[in-house]
């Protein structure tokens, strides 16, 4: 009987103090954490989550915020706009008006373009043959850039690596295209490319001056691969029905809060700089009518 | 040798001579997730030289006067992730609660550290350390700083390692070595090198 008994006694030292100091740690612990979850407890606004939800998670940085959490947290904390994102658009900017209970302002959609006609293949003059890293930025510093025109596209790609729609592409010639259905213009090839070349663009406006130079004419002229530079001339400005082209340091640019797409300067340009993409689907008729 | 040259040799050896990654392979998850960035590095090696030292304090105390009394040392492992885990999600919520701008920067990465190896393996290494002179063993104070210096030993390996890695973004490598086998390489150097140390004796 007393052979039982020590049994007993030894089975619960080895296995009873073990068991019950454990869990009691385990429950003390627990009732700690609880006690101090309640205590100090932090407020988190559910509508930050909810908004967190609607968002892209890009986390492109297009609303200028670090993040879309940030950007989540900067709407309900800190009164920013709804409309800052460009990924998500009119539909998540309702989407988060309506959270917040407040109205959606509308939201200008813009789409990125390169503002170079040259940089492929058989398009582009060359000062050296580049063979260092594959990226714009690098080639940028070497000798102000392999190709001739210092302000044009180096062909390397920066700003198709930067796109995190998948939005760029190479055409056969090695040009890169821009897809305006994928294009959410975040904004993120615009800072990738070192020669400043891409521009964001309301998407209705489809008439975009494909050159970025500010040589003088001649200059321009002999650089350029794609043989379509701006020489400065002023002829579109001159000829545009509401004054929305301005000419400055050689290069024209189209104030497209002006635009009213009409397309005649991408008529009278002499270098077809001005790419009209409605060119083909005007008649003559409708353009001498407006002019 | 006073107080100050044990010091002295229990931070060389944390940091140089038995660094965590590179001589004992612990915590080689946040090694090689957190360096790409010198940033997230930094905050990362900040909240483990925090998390390190706490828990070898408090493991300390639980090993001397809970484990030990009983004959308990067998438990180690399961008391001591129970008691650091807990202590980590305890300061992290004092912490949120008390000091917002501490808890945006170390915030994130504490709740990726409370059952790292490292941590759990600085509390485990404590117990069976003893001082330069090989019998005494580590008091409260010991341990408690030998957690601190491995964290440092930890931080500064995980700088220079996010210190080369951003300069290897920039060069040109053969599209197989791109990212993780270039890092794992790397570590591997790294590693090396810090085996020459090994021979050094304080």
């Amino acid at each position: 009987m007393s052979f039982i008994i020590l049994q007993t006694a030894s089975l619960f030292t080895t296995i009873g103090i073990p068991v019950i100091v454990i869990g009691s740690l385990g429950l003390i612990f627990g009732l700690i954490l609880a006690i101090a979850s309640k205590l100090f407890e932090v407020q988190i606004d559910p509508r930050v989550a909810e908004i967190i939800e609607i968002l892209p998670g890009a986390n492109c940085g297009a609303c200028g915020l670090a993040g879309c959490a940030g950007y989540a947290d900067r709407i309900v904390n800190g009164g920013e706009a709804p409309n800052k994102c460009a990924p998500g658009g009119a539909a998540t900017a309702a989407m988060i008006a309506k959270i917040m209970g407040m109205e959606a302002e509308a939201m200008e959609q813009k789409v990125a373009v390169i503002h170079c006609s040259s940089g492929g293949k058989n398009n582009t003059k060359w000062k050296y043959a580049y063979e260092g890293v594959d990226s714009c930025k690098s080639a940028v510093n070497i000798a102000g850039g392999p190709n001739s025109c210092s302000w044009g596209c180096l062909g390397l790609n920066d700003c198709l690596r930067a796109c995190p729609f998948d939005a760029i592409s190479l055409d056969p010639n090695g040009l890169r295209v821009i897809d305006f259905d994928k294009c959410t213009a975040c904004g993120m090839c615009v800072a990738a490319c070192p020669r400043k070349l891409i521009h964001l663009v309301p998407i209705n406006r489809n008439v975009y001056v494909k050159c970025s130079s500010k040589e003088r004419g001649p200059d321009a002229r002999s650089v350029c691969g794609s043989a379509k530079p701006c020489i400065g001339c002023g002829i579109c400005a001159k000829k545009c029905p509401v004054q929305c082209i301005t000419v400055e340091n050689n290069l024209a640019r189209i104030d497209y809060s002006v635009c009213t797409n009409c397309g005649i300067c991408a008529t009278v340009c002499p270098t077809k700089s001005i790419l009209d993409l409605l060119a083909d689907m005007r008649t003559k008729e409708e353009v001498s009518s407006e002019a | 040798m006073g107080y100050l040259g044990e010091i002295f040799v229990m931070a060389m050896t944390a940091i140089f001579i038995q660094n965590f990654v590179l001589s004992r392979f612990l915590g080689l998850c946040p090694y090689l997730g957190v360096s790409k960035k010198l940033d997230s590095a930094l905050g990362m090696g900040l909240a483990v030289i925090f998390v390190m030292t706490l828990a070898s304090a408090f493991t300390f105390l639980m090993n001397r006067y809970l484990l030990m009394p009983y004959n308990m040392e067998y438990l180690q492992t399961i008391a001591f992730i129970l008691i650091i885990a807990a202590l980590v999600q305890f300061v992290e919520m004092v912490v949120q609660k008390n000091a917002p701008a501490l808890y945006n920067a170390l915030g994130v990465y504490l709740p990726l550290i409370t059952t790292n190896c490292a941590v759990l393996g600085v509390a485990i290494l404590n117990t069976s350390l003893f001082r330069s002179d090989g019998v005494t063993p580590y008091t409260f104070l010991d341990s408690t700083l030998n957690g601190f210096f491995s964290g440092v030993g930890f931080t500064v390996v995980l700088l220079a390692m996010a210190g080369i890695r951003m300069r290897l973004e920039k060069s040109e490598l053969p599209k197989s070595m791109r990212g993780m086998p270039i890092a794992l390489i790397l570590a591997g150097i790294m590693a090396l090198a810090f085996y020459g140390f090994v021979g050094f004796k304080i």
